[in-house]
């Protein structure tokens, strides 16, 4: 799959946004104030913007607010809902935080499972895809999940959380990656399936429709970059998860605690470029690729 | 509504014979020049006239080269050539409906074509990436995705011709590799078509159950190992007489003349 920076984004800092949403809501101690007005803030620019980030791909984002309306079938129409209803739900919580120091609990436990909600959501809309073996599997949502928490965890300065689940993660990751890697010849689907011309042979490519590109080679048949996924796995997993535990488990501090944040966002970014381009969908069988 | 109508008595759908494709790519340019100047938005081309020239298609023609297996003690058989055109098999439980997020992709209660109503469809894709067989395609200058609308501007329009009523791919096809009908239906000779040329459908393991069918190669003829043309070349004297057979036996007997 094409690695688009929009959606690598977008899953990642909307991740991010809703996991600190989360650990603020469910909080037995919330900041409040001054405090709490930028917890929400850094909470809210990248919930938001990653959802901005995400109608860049759009053709048409004028037309975005039809896709609330199809909430029986899509996941993405799903997302949408949860995405929105969580941010305002929060938006009064923080409200109560930041303006009148108080704190309702009810709309923070409520706001707390929207973010959870909302991250499935993300995460269904790429583990329902029959078409990409690697995603159809539950370590899919897992992950996302367990990410947004680790990840937010980390944010909210919640330490005792954020180590045991950025290991539990990394170690997840690793798991997803070596499973998904023969996903794809598992999944039954090949050349002789895709043509139905097994029972005469092997089949082999022999000219493509066009002699140039297409929407479909451009949109699924994503190879630049990939000789290289071990190295950046290596690297993900280091930034995203090693660097960012060894720091907490030195010391807090604000400095570290920065240094620990950027480090994971740098990991993740990685992953989540490894989740798109490492994706292989069947489409790439009519071409004779992966 | 994306969730599906129940399964429709009328299943409108393709036949495409691979025994009698020729790959010459007619269907191809019948469907881009109809669905440009008529149903939506016109499928564009970008670069058109540079070296990197890209464009949408509704409807693609592949080539496969299929290798039977090589036996022991036997000469390996030849390698088959296969055109195999490619576009909505208008699925009847389409992936590419359920996903959309604004209703936009519809599959038709009354006849199982599946269709985009551009006016809501926001371009995000979602329909292609849970296509399998690459039919959907998001044209590029539009932003809206397209996709094989089984002609139904063609196929229901009174205004034509009768002969004229079916989709383009299949009016133009010079082969007759292309037919249309009433896949529902199993008195239907497109029905009749798929039940004695044991028409298969693609990915079936994807669960996704197309209404087109595709008619398998017929099995290649063998070439008989006998020359039919032998009899008639045999030497019809062996004891010829006169100059040339003097020269014959002359040449013969020199050292290394051939027999």
């Amino acid at each position: 799959m094409h690695p688009a920076p929009s959606v690598i984004l977008f899953t990642t800092f909307s991740g991010m946004g809703f996991g600190l949403l989360f650990w603020l809501g469910i909080s037995t101690s919330a900041p409040t104030g001054w405090v709490a007005f930028v917890f929400f803030a850094i909470a809210y620019i990248m919930a938001v913007g990653g959802l901005l980030a995400s109608t860049f791909h759009l053709g048409h984002p004028e037309r975005a607010i039809k896709a609330f309306s199809q909430w029986r079938s899509s996941w993405l129409s799903r997302e949408g809902i949860a995405a929105v209803a969580t941010l305002l739900i929060m938006a009064a919580y923080g409200a109560g935080l930041v303006f009148f120091a108080a704190q309702w609990t009810i709309l923070g436990w409520l706001g707390a499972l929207g973010a959870l909600l909302t991250v499935f959501t993300t995460s269904m809309i790429y583990a329902q895809m029959n078409t990409v073996p690697r995603w159809k599997h539950w370590t899919t949502p897992a992950l996302f999940l367990i990410l947004s928490l680790g990840g937010g965890a980390l944010f909210a300065g919640k330490i005792a959380f954020a180590i045991p689940l950025l290991i539990i993660a990394g170690a997840l990751q690793a798991f997803a990656w070596f499973h998904g890697d023969g996903r794809f010849n598992a999944s039954g689907t090949n050349m002789e399936t895709a043509t139905g011309l097994g029972h005469i042979g092997k089949v082999r490519a022999f000219e493509p429709p066009h002699t140039g590109t297409n929407y479909l080679m451009k949109e699924f048949i994503h190879v630049v970059g990939r000789k290289h996924a071990m190295n950046i796995r290596i690297l993900a997993l280091v930034l995203g998860f090693v660097i960012p535990v060894v720091l907490l488990l030195i010391g807090a501090g604000h400095i570290l605690g920065l240094i620990a944040v950027i480090s994971h966002i740098a990991g993740i970014l990685a992953l989540r470029w490894l989740f798109f381009a490492q994706a292989e969908h069947v489409v790439g069988l009519y071409y004779g690729q992966r | 509504m994306t969730t599906l109508p129940p399964p429709s008595a009328k299943k409108l759908g393709l036949v495409i014979d691979l025994d009698t494709c020729v790959g010459c790519h007619a269907c191809v340019i019948s469907c881009k020049g109809w669905n440009t100047e008529n149903y939506g938005a016109p499928l564009s081309d970008q670069n058109a006239y540079s070296g990197a020239a890209s464009g949408t298609f509704l409807n693609r023609v592949h080539s496969y080269e299929v290798q039977p297996p090589i036996l022991k003690d036997q000469p390996a058989a030849p390698a088959q050539l296969i055109h195999f055109p490619k576009s909505c098999l208008h699925c009847d439980d389409a992936p590419c409906v359920t996903v959309c997020p604004t209703g936009a992709s519809y599959k038709r209660a009354e006849d199982g074509i599946v269709l985009v109503n551009e006016q809501d469809c926001i371009g995000c894709g979602l329909c292609a990436w849970a296509c399998p067989y690459g039919a959907r395609e998001l044209d590029a200058k539009e932003g809206v995705m397209k996709k094989c609308t089984l002609c139904v501007d063609r196929i229901y329009n009174e205004n034509l011709p009768e002969e004229d009523r079916q989709p383009a791919c299949v009016r133009t096809c010079p082969a007759g590799a292309r037919h249309f009908g009433d896949l529902g239906d199993e008195t239907s000779d497109v029905s009749i078509l798929v039940a004695e040329r044991g028409g298969f459908d693609l990915m079936p393991e994807q669960g996704t159950k197309p209404v087109n069918k595709y008619l398998p190669p017929r099995p290649k003829d063998v070439a008989p190992e006998y020359d039919i043309l032998a009899p008639y070349l045999e030497p019809i004297a062996e004891d010829g007489k006169g100059f040339v057979s003097w020269l014959d036996k002359a040449l013969s007997a020199l050292p290394g003349g051939a027999k």
